[in-house]
């Protein structure tokens, strides 16, 4: 390896309760939640009527009429928040050779919106079985295939670099930046824009979960419907939004004077090999994807000083996950604070990933770890230190995040200060 | 750095199912493209594919895989059970953790998820299948094989349309040169149903020629779009040197990948394929002399012929290294082509044979030595294999026959 290392130097969010940056960590660190009654469509025939919706407008964020057509939501969403992103870094992208500045975008479910929607009128309200083409949008190609989520990003900044969209479904926030990282650590690039986007809050998606019985059907208390580790969680909250980061080598970071957030110390993927939907109590294949970056990283697993969990709120995954805690990091799994933002921010699918990267590094900067809200009276095999309804102040210099999400994906990513001394 | 070799490879393709009847199809450049069987065309303007004959999936899987799998994941785990077959792979008997699963997609399992639009839209949300939650996303194929063969390394799903399927390739290069050994990776796409068809047309890509032999003619002065088409390969990919070891034949080794992307539409700068073959022969550290066959993305439309001509042009000179398109006989194959591409190229390599692009007659303009109408014998140590996304990805992998 070349010993290349990578710097997160900006970040750009948009997640449920406030677009930005500021306004997320806002959030979190008052433990407010914004889950709330689904608006975007009527949802009384459904199981589950709680999402975790952003109040969006495109053109107020700087996208034009056209691109705003051109775009699925979830590309927006992508585009605004990596406009964040650079303005964050004050990186000056045209000192960079093009073709050194590469884009990965996470995405579990694409354009899912747009296609949902397209399809009902296409399908002339799902009476058509050959769709009627003449209905169609002239972008559909670009919801169908969604490394167009890529090309938007790749225009918006002038990226000529290797670009592409990871999509590993409920790890691909995760997934796609360490495959960033990848990049710049083998040479193949020297920036990486970097992130992940999903906006799938639509009828064909709470219906696919609801029949599975994925998401919550706690719609009498819509804010405080996501529960995660609590004995009384039944389902997660869908969620939307996205999260990119400006990734950079750190010598070159640090030369330009960057502020650097955090290094990427560590990433690793496993997969269960086990069922596309269903999770072994054990938590062995998580476990052996945080060894692994921890390894990576060369971080002992009791340096970590706060795990950024998956935490969806669905019975199978807290304990999974908590078994995974205790077999990788030990003793150590009963003294770090860990806790889901899930709690107040929903699931937003692959985008998730991302956002909690973000959570990660604002804990790091801010010294704060976000709580789990909602957390009352913690399920019996749940018992770590989850940061139950308020947020804590907490010196945060080395975080562990990680996701599992269908297919059997199990992603853990470190984060690390890199001025910390290297064993 | 370590070497990555390719140990077995699993087809499925419009021209032949499983490796043999692919090959020797390509060979005899026979077509698979032919009027769209999967669903009544009748009413669209375009109404060719590629389509993979004789497949029955109950004949490949167990029944209880049919109910939660698409089309095209039933092709990918057919072409993953060949491939690992092939390689004398028995995934049991090796560690979990050292095996890993890379695949591309496009669309996912778009006509699954078209069959649950229908339902949703015409009966109601509670008759939407629980498989939905996973049958149609991207990440199906990698998850499904993982499960079935037991590969519980490092996975990874990529979308960048049809340069996916070789980015994926180069993913599980890097995988297995940090340290897992074993990784099964490619792509098998498709989306040939209605809801598919449409939004592949509003890509305006797509050829409305109705005759099968003069439909997708890519670097000729009647080129007017491509054939869509399904299918693609899964190989499986080691660690050259643990391949060496427990005796296992290779068809090649993979040794340069690049990838960059387009300057935005509009912009006075050059396209990205040009670097893109430079950076993966330098990736291989190789000179375009030593490049005996080119493999070409070969788009089907006068400007992407055009570029991609002049990338080749400008790396190896006017009619400086054989170019050739099976993909002429299967359409194209989205995030199953690149895979495809390469299975053709090993072959090839392993053969002596640079198989032909059919049907074309190619304009003088672009200067290409492009391989027609009859297989060409050539000694070919080294082959190039190009692919582009739309949007503007541009992917490149040099492949390299073993013991060179």
């Amino acid at each position: 390896m070349t010993g290349r290392r990578v710097a997160v130097t900006g970040i750009g969010v948009l997640a449920p309760g406030g677009v930005g940056t500021e306004n997320f960590w806002d959030l979190l660190s008052a433990g407010r939640t914004a889950t709330r009654g689904i608006t975007f469509f009527d949802p009384s025939s459904f199981r589950s009527r709680v999402a975790a919706e952003i109040d969006f407008d495109a053109e107020a964020h700087g996208l034009t009429p056209q691109e705003t057509r051109r775009m699925d939501r979830a590309a927006q969403f992508a585009v605004v928040a990596t406009r964040e992103a650079l303005t964050d870094s004050g990186i000056a992208l045209d000192a960079h050779a093009p073709h050194r500045v590469g884009v990965t975008v996470g995405s579990a479910v694409g354009a899912t919106m747009g296609l949902d929607q397209e399809y009902r009128v296409v399908s002339d309200g799902g009476r058509l079985d050959c769709v009627d083409h003449t209905y169609a949008v002239p972008h559909l190609y670009d919801y169908l295939v969604p490394s167009s989520f890529a090309a938007e990003v790749a225009w918006a900044v002038g990226a000529e670099g290797p670009s592409t969209v990871v999509s590993t479904g409920c790890t691909s926030g995760i997934d796609s930046v360490g495959y960033a990282v990848e990049l710049i650590r083998e040479g193949s690039a020297d920036v990486m824009i970097a992130g992940s986007s999903d906006a799938p809050i639509s009828p064909i998606t709470m219906a696919c979960f609801d029949a599975i019985k994925a998401t919550t059907p706690r719609h009498d208390d819509p804010e405080h419907a996501s529960r995660p580790f609590d004995g009384s969680r039944n389902g997660f909250v869908l969620g939307e939004g996205a999260a990119v980061f400006v990734l950079e080598e750190l010598e070159a970071a640090r030369r330009r004077g960057a502020r650097v957030y955090a290094e990427i110390a560590g990433y690793a993927t496993r997969s269960n090999a086990y069922h596309m939907t269903g999770l072994r109590p054990d938590g062995a294949e998580m476990a052996e994807a945080i060894r692994s970056a921890l390894d990576e990283a060369r971080i002992a697993p009791q340096d970590v000083d706060y795990i950024n969990a998956h935490g969806s709120g669905t019975k199978q995954n807290d304990r999974h996950e908590t078994a995974a805690f205790k077999r990788s990091l030990k003793d150590h799994a009963y003294r770090v604070p860990v806790s889901s933002i899930k709690s107040m921010v929903g699931h937003s699918l692959g985008a998730i990933g991302s956002i909690e990267i973000a959570a990660s590094a604002l804990a790091m900067r801010h010294n704060v770890v976000p709580p789990t809200a909602n957390l009352h009276t913690p399920d019996p095999e749940c018992d770590l230190d989850y940061v139950p309804l308020a947020a804590r102040e907490w010196t945060t210099d080395t975080v562990l995040t990680v996701g599992s999400g269908f297919g059997g994906f199990q992603s853990a990513m470190v984060l690390a200060r890199p001025e910390r001394s290297l064993a | 750095m370590t070497s990555v070799a390719v140990t077995g490879m699993g087809v499925v393709s419009p021209n032949g199912l499983g490796t043999q009847d692919f090959w020797s199809a390509t060979r005899g450049g026979k077509s698979g493209i032919g009027r769209v069987t999967r669903f009544d065309p009748a009413r669209y303007p375009a109404q060719l594919a590629g389509e993979v004959p004789g497949f029955r999936a109950e004949e490949h899987l167990p029944s209880r895989l049919l109910p939660q799998t698409d089309h095209m994941t039933r092709l990918a785990l057919t072409a993953a059970d060949w491939a690992l077959a092939d390689a004398g792979v028995r995934p049991a008997e090796l560690p979990e953790f050292d095996m890993g699963v890379v695949t591309a997609s496009s669309a996912g399992g778009f006509e699954f998820g078209q069959g649950e639009l229908r339902k949703l839209w015409s009966q109601g949300s509670q008759y939407v299948s629980a498989y939905q939650s996973f049958a149609w996303f991207y990440a199906v194929n990698s998850g499904q094989i993982s499960i079935r063969n037991g590969l519980k390394g490092p996975s990874g799903v990529l979308v960048s349309d049809q340069a996916g399927g070789l980015d994926a390739l180069a993913q599980a290069r890097r995988q297995i040169r940090k340290g897992t050994p074993l990784v099964v990776s490619g792509g098998v796409d498709g989306a040939i149903c209605p809801w598919g068809w449409v939004a592949q047309l509003a890509g305006g890509r797509i050829s409305t020629s109705n005759e099968p032999a003069r439909a997708y003619l890519p670097f000729d002065a009647e080129a007017r779009g491509h054939v869509p088409g399904e299918g693609g390969a899964i190989l499986v990919l080691e660690d050259a040197e643990t391949a060496r070891r427990r005796g296992a034949r290779t068809y090649g080794e993979l040794s340069g990948y690049a990838a960059t992307f387009d300057p935005r539409p509009g912009s006075d700068r050059a396209p990205g394929l040009r670097r893109t073959v430079e950076l993966a022969l330098e990736d291989a550290g190789l000179a375009p002399g030593d490049v005996d066959v080119v493999f070409a993305d070969a788009a089907g439309l006068p400007d992407l012929d055009r570029t991609e001509a002049e990338a080749i042009g400008a790396v190896f000179g006017p009619h400086g290294v054989p170019v050739t398109a099976p993909k002429t006989m299967t359409g194209r194959l989205y995030a199953g082509a690149g895979p495809l591409d390469v299975a053709a190229a090993l072959l090839s390599m392993n053969d002596g044979l640079i198989p032909p692009t059919v049907n074309v007659v190619p304009s003088p303009d672009y200067e290409l030595d492009l391989v027609l109408a009859q297989p060409r014998p050539a000694t070919l140590r080294t082959a190039l294999v190009l692919a582009r996304g739309q949007g503007g990805f541009n992917s490149a992998v040099v492949l390299e026959s073993s013991g060179r």
